[in-house]
């Protein structure tokens, strides 16, 4: 009853509706509803905590390992954890993005539609109505919180394991300069910003996938395949011609964040790689999402 | 005036409720919030007589091929309930679904509340709520939770006058006191309640529910029917698809049968009940006299028996055929025109194997 009078506003009043004010205030407040349904679920937050457990099993077993000199062998800077703890958090991002980051943002993403779609409640959105443009636009913004997130806890958990189990002090990088540990967390704050983008493009095709089902479990499937799959084309040197393009090449092209000076121009082709497929599978979601019969 | 001593009143609960809004206390800003219902109004004044629904050859074809409704010519009065009727897998829901924009037609084309589908979604469905084949919300979260939900997604509700709406609408279907449990403990019956509840969370000037007591129990589908009079009787046009004859008997106004995708009758109820009129039985005590202006009128399959006549009425109203004879100077001790149950109208709109499920 309360709500009746105020549409009972003079006509003019509607005039002062589309000001940008109000429609990023909308924007937030659906933003803000979509991160609490991601982060108060406890599947994905289970997700969170095995990324934050990782770099700890990884931190213990560096530890226990160390002085049994295993130099050259395992990823790059596994040798330098010893000396240094903020090394820690590159062998865990690098570890984790082979399969356990990818997972949980396939696991996010391949549900993000998907599973509004099994739920019903896509079509409760659709009436209300929520746009179809505007819900993929807030549904992949959330999407990408969750990559940001998901990178940031590695991170985090990895320094504060690392800092407890391994000296910690200014950083040597891979061209051999040493720099001061505040310039090193910082460097490492962009790897991170950096891996966190190449989820964001996983989450771009993870949210395209998604559309065209109403079956979550098959969405994440998909994903996690063409993540796999592109990860092995990369790694068969006879597909070389093909490697650039492919979602999983620049992944751990973040070293170029560990050099003096940093390697640019590696960056920014990751980065370019990245934004191309966002913005192809960003249109392949909407053609297919804009135009879908619902009828789940 | 009255706007703002509201406004003020509803910024008084706010306060009191979840506080993730924030201090959000700008008075230009409410007003502008608050104005963000206007727009969808501006195109067309509540109260204005043009239909709630309208639909000309809408069709839709599956990719199957299989066609599930085949072109239908809707129109649903403003204010009016309508019952739009059929057996299970007549075209219902497809047809609901296609009103709402959910599914695209495959042709034919349709407007609600006066605006141009699937162009206007955005905007009037704003002034539409609805329920469609069941209800689905969030199980791991409360009622309020999952309505707090839907009008995030709302981009013209104000988020400041939300938690006085949500609690609106809970109370008028009875689950304010359920309002923080989870979804998944709800009965059928309080989920169905609670996803009207999502319709009433604006004035709406057209509510489309399908199938609403579908699952519930006697005493919720009456709790149901009584909310959707109340709900009419404020004025707003109410649309409702239902495969159970007694419930749309009861509350509707308006009628529109389904059979196998196409739309087999559409009319007031009177207008329905009248297809059942098909006899009309004088007792008199002169049968022959009656039977010749019985045929004067043109009704066919005149019998006489003892002290009565009857006919086959052909459209023609009883009460006219009653003054006629009487005209004539007919002695009309008795007149009734037998009508078939709604029941049987029913079954013989939509053929056999209705489900009547009662």
């Amino acid at each position: 009853m309360s709500t009746a009078d105020a549409t009972r506003l003079p006509p003019g009043a509607a005039l002062l509706v589309t000001g940008p004010l109000s429609s990023v205030r909308h924007w937030t407040r659906f933003l803000r509803s979509e991160l609490s349904l991601i982060f108060l679920r406890w599947r994905n937050l289970a997700l969170l905590a095995v990324l934050a457990v990782i770099p700890v099993l990884i931190g213990i077993a560096l530890r226990l390992s160390a002085g049994e000199g295993r130099g050259g062998q395992g990823p790059a800077f596994i040798s330098q954890v010893a000396g240094n703890g903020v090394f820690l958090a590159l062998v865990s991002l690098t570890l984790l993005l082979t399969l356990v980051l990818p997972l949980a943002v396939a696991v996010v993403a391949g549900d993000s539609v998907a599973g509004e779609a099994n739920h019903g409640t896509l079509r409760y959105l659709l009436t209300i109505p929520a746009g179809r443009t505007r819900l993929l636009g807030i549904k992949y913004a959330a999407l990408v919180v969750f990559c940001v997130a998901a990178c940031t806890v590695v991170t985090i958990a990895a320094l504060i394991v690392g800092a407890i189990l391994f000296p910690v002090g200014p950083v040597t990088l891979l061209s051999g300069t040493t720099i001061s540990l505040g310039a090193g967390l910082l460097r490492l704050a962009f790897i991170t910003l950096y891996v966190a983008a190449a989820m964001a493009a996983l989450a771009a095709i993870g949210l395209a996938v998604s559309t065209f089902t109403e079956h979550p479990i098959g969405a994440i499937a998909a994903i996690l395949v063409l993540a796999i799959a592109s990860e092995v084309v990369d790694s068969v040197p006879q597909f070389a011609s093909v490697h650039p393009y492919l979602p999983t090449h620049f992944w751990l092209s973040f070293d170029a964040l560990l050099r003096s000076p940093v390697a640019w121009t590696d960056l920014a082709h990751g980065l370019l790689s990245y934004a191309v497929y966002v913005i192809i599978f960003g249109a392949i979601a909407w053609a297919r999402f804009t135009t879908a019969d619902v009828t789940s | 005036m009255s706007a703002a001593s509201r406004a003020g009143e509803q910024r008084d609960e706010i306060s009191f409720g979840r506080a993730d809004d924030g201090p959000l206390t700008a008075e230009p800003g409410q007003r502008r919030a608050e104005a963000g219902r206007e727009p969808a109004e501006a195109g067309q004044q509540p109260g204005d007589a043009g239909p709630a629904i309208t639909t000309s050859g809408l069709a839709k074809r599956f990719r199957g091929g299989q066609l599930a409704v085949g072109g239908i010519d809707l129109a649903v009065p403003h204010g009016s309930v309508y019952g739009f009727l059929g057996p299970n897998g007549s075209g219902k829901t497809t047809t609901i679904r296609m009103l709402l924009g959910l599914v695209q037609p495959t042709s034919g084309s349709h407007t609600l509340l006066g605006v141009p589908m699937p162009a206007g979604t955005n905007t009037v469905l704003t002034r539409v709520g609805s329920l469609v084949e069941g209800p689905a919300f969030y199980s791991q979260l409360s009622g309020r939770a999952n309505l707090a939900r839907c009008d995030a997604a709302d981009r013209t509700a104000d988020p400041r006058t939300a938690d006085a709406r949500i609690s609106e609408a809970l109370d008028r279907v009875g689950l304010l006191a359920a309002a923080r449990k989870h979804y998944r403990a709800y009965s059928l019956g309080m989920k169905q309640r609670l996803a009207i509840a999502a319709g009433l969370l604006r004035p709406r000037e057209l509510l489309i529910l399908d199938e609403p007591t579908n699952g519930l129990d006697p005493q919720g589908t009456r709790e149901v029917r009584g909310l959707i009079r109340e709900i009419a009787a404020a004025g707003t046009t109410v649309f409702v698809s239902s495969h159970l004859l007694a419930e749309v008997e009861q509350i509707c106004t308006h009628v529109g049968v389904m059979r196998t995708g196409k739309l087999v009758f559409q009319g007031t109820l009177e207008e329905l009940r009248g297809r059942g009129a098909t006899r009309i039985l004088i007792r008199t005590t002169e049968p022959e006299q009656a039977s010749e202006i019985l045929a004067g009128l043109g009704l066919q399959d005149i019998r006489v028996a003892g002290g009565e006549a009857s006919a086959q009425l052909a459209g023609q109203a009883p009460e006219e055929v009653c003054k006629r004879l009487v005209y004539a100077g007919v002695p009309v001790a008795g007149l009734e025109s037998p009508r078939s149950s709604l029941e049987d109208l029913f079954v013989e709109l939509t053929g056999e194997g209705f489900d009547v499920d009662g």
